[in-house]
């Protein structure tokens, strides 16, 4: 075979490895997808989801109904979770609980790295005594004690919607993502792209918006999952003390703590808000992985991945993909 | 670098100062001691109440900033006022956190010595199986809240308990009361602490584990460690002499805010597991609207926050030779 044969060999196999009409986006589904814990993370948050809209329409009690015959009993055909001590059936409970904590932890997460965006971009960019002045404010809101000043404003939403709760917990724990995100923003700031366009006129807003965000989209997005899974957390911790969710809305948190005294003896009011809340958590953090080793396959930990997966044969990176890895 | 380190002492003082300030003035507006005294049978006169939440400073007619200015004269001079039903709150601090440390060193040691280890060894043996069932395993514990993990930790205790017969786990307090001679107080106290620190432990072994693993795969590829073993060092020596220590860095910041935070997140296993420490105080000052307390809760907790900065600088200063001006 001459070269010239062997090279156009070579290419035909390299050009048949690369994904067909592929993109960035494209190659980044591709690569959660092929994580079999993060995608079987988002399935269980998306049945959860159905599960906890869809699921009381499945059965005819309704959250007001006390089932005078059955008083604190276990799970049954009628009732498949069990009653209350109140005769209130479990499952209905149980389920108006997910989409609370649910609803509350799909807000609060995006919110989260949205209210940390804000802060951290902006005093990266723009410097100077603006600077300061956030740097100063991250560091007081990092002192302060926010599970005691969320506990001690509980009372004052009692009445009103909860979520108020949800920006509550949001606006403490912002705090060290927009570290992070102004040290990337310094890093950004004097790249060639980000001068041109100050150059040439572009006002600073639009410069954060346009430019300097969008390049941090995967610190964004992960940051946001880990937040999902942070405000359930918080949010259930808070209502165990009956800090949080007031009654008589019901959340998982505060199932948990009416159900705690009687685990060895109805052991049904308290395992399955228990079991809910860790499924949801244990699945946002399947897929905060998932997203974390699709996103950024650099990163450590998932070098080794993906040299061990691409030696048994499985390359549909980019084939100039392979070359920075080999370099690297 | 002393002067590096001094400025940030007083950032930080300067922080704590602000923190507690706006814990005790959001407390003094929000709460309302007068509660307390309404609910008693019979319900003493106003006038009687008024006066007794005057001399210990809860009165919430008072304005917010006389109240404040109180606070701070009596913080000035050692005094962290009076609790809402009469005892020390300066008291109450001290004992409480004897009782908290008590609890959590076990836990501590045990947690960040476990988490480092776990984590480099699972670094080691990537992709094995044992590194495979230690990360779901460390999954499931971080997904796990404190309170839920701490509940089922009781459960299972109780039911052991009634398997074989003897009370071998006890789960009220920090001993029993009963007991007075040393050896027999002793042995109360340890069984008493078993699941309080198991369930402490747990937690921080899988969290910090997780992140040590990481910090190791890094150093396991680079090339200092390839020359440690040109040289001619065992790969156990190259790894745990070197490697370890740099791996370590970056999660010491973490293993030293998250062992410092502890007394914080102990709030649910002081709760659960019925010690009178620092993390229930936060929970029943609140409950029992007592001003004073939580002001001093929010002083602590802001000072543990500074002390935990501080101390991972200097932890940064003495493993990073780099640092070091």
């Amino acid at each position: 075979m001459s070269a010239l044969d062997a090279t156009k060999e070579i290419d035909e196999a390299a050009l048949a490895s690369a994904p067909l009409g592929g993109g960035r986006g494209r190659l980044i589904v591709r690569r959660f997808v092929r994580n079999r814990l993060a995608l079987f993370g988002l399935i269980v948050i998306v049945l959860l989801l159905m599960a906890a809209y869809l699921g009381p329409y499945l059965t005819h009690w309704q959250l007001t109904d006390i089932d005078f015959d059955n008083f604190q009993t276990g799970p049954s055909g009628s009732h498949w979770f069990g009653t209350t001590q109140t005769g209130q059936d479990m499952f209905l409970l149980t389920m108006r609980g997910a989409q609370k904590s649910l609803v509350i932890g799909l807000i609060g997460g995006p919110l989260t790295t949205a209210i940390a965006a804000l802060v951290g971009s902006v005093a990266g960019y723009v410097g100077g005594w603006v600077d300061r002045i956030l740097v100063w404010f991250i560091d007081v809101m990092l002192v302060m004690p926010s599970f005691l000043l969320l506990a001690i404003l509980s009372p004052t939403f009692k009445g009103k919607t909860w979520l108020l709760f949800v920006v509550l917990l949001a606006a403490f724990a912002w705090m060290i993502s927009a570290r992070v995100i102004r040290s990337l923003t310094l890093t950004l700031k004097n790249r060639e792209f980000v001068l041109a366009a100050r150059y040439m006129g572009v006002s600073t807003p639009k410069i954060i918006i346009r430019h300097i965000l969008p390049n941090m989209a995967s610190l964004l997005i992960i940051d946001a999952t880990i937040g999902v899974a942070v405000t359930v957390l918080g949010e259930s911790g808070l209502s165990y003390f009956g800090f949080g969710i007031q009654p008589p809305d019901v959340s998982l948190g505060t199932l948990i703590g009416d159900g705690q005294q009687a685990v060895n003896t109805y052991p049904w009011l308290f395992m399955f808000p228990a079991g809910i809340l860790i499924g949801i958590i244990l699945a946002v953090n399947f897929v905060g992985d998932g997203l974390r080793d699709a996103l950024d396959p650099n990163a450590s930990g998932a070098k080794a991945k993906a040299k061990r997966k691409s030696a048994a044969g499985e390359g549909d990176e980019l084939p100039g993909e392979t070359v920075v890895e080999i370099a690297q | 670098m002393g002067a590096y380190l001094l400025r940030r002492l007083l950032n930080y003082l300067v922080l704590t100062f602000v923190g507690a300030s706006v814990a005790y003035l959001l407390a003094a507006i929000a709460l309302n001691p007068r509660s307390n005294y309404e609910g008693k049978h019979p319900t003493p006169p106003p006038a009687v109440i008024t006066q007794m939440l005057n001399e210990k400073n809860l009165n919430p007619d008072t304005d917010v900033f006389v109240r404040y200015g109180h606070w701070l004269d009596g913080l000035a001079h050692g005094n962290f006022g009076t609790e809402v039903q009469g005892g020390s709150v300066g008291q109450d601090l001290a004992r409480r956190v004897g009782v908290s440390t008590r609890l959590l060193l076990f836990a501590t040691i045990i947690g960040a010595v476990g988490g480092v280890l776990l984590g480099a060894w699972n670094a080691v043996r990537q992709y094995r199986a044992s590194d495979q069932i230690s990360t779901l395993v460390s999954f499931l514990l971080i997904s796990t809240p404190v309170f839920t993990l701490a509940i089922l930790l009781k459960a299972v205790a109780i039911w052991i308990n009634n398997a074989t017969g003897t009370s071998f786990f006890q789960f009220d307090n920090e001993y029993d009361v009963t007991v007075t001679a040393f050896w027999p107080q002793l042995l109360s106290r340890a069984q008493h602490l078993v699941l309080p620190t198991i369930s402490l432990a747990l937690g921080e072994i899988a969290f910090l584990s997780r992140y040590q693993r990481s910090t190791m795969l890094d150093v396991l590829g680079s090339d200092f460690l390839r020359t440690a073993r040109a040289k001619g060092l065992t790969r156990r020596q190259a790894i745990y002499k070197h490697g370890l220590r740099t791996a370590i860095i970056p999660v010491m910041t973490l293993l030293v805010y998250t062992t410092v935070l502890l007394f914080t997140g102990a709030t649910f296993t002081e709760t659960i597991f019925d010690w009178n420490g620092m993390g229930q105080w936060a929970v029943t000052s609140i409950q029992g609207n007592d001003t004073n307390a939580v002001a001093a809760v929010a002083l602590f907790v802001a000072a543990l926050v500074l002390i935990a900065g501080f101390l991972s600088e200097i932890a940064y200063a003495a493993l990073d030779p780099r640092v070091r001006a």
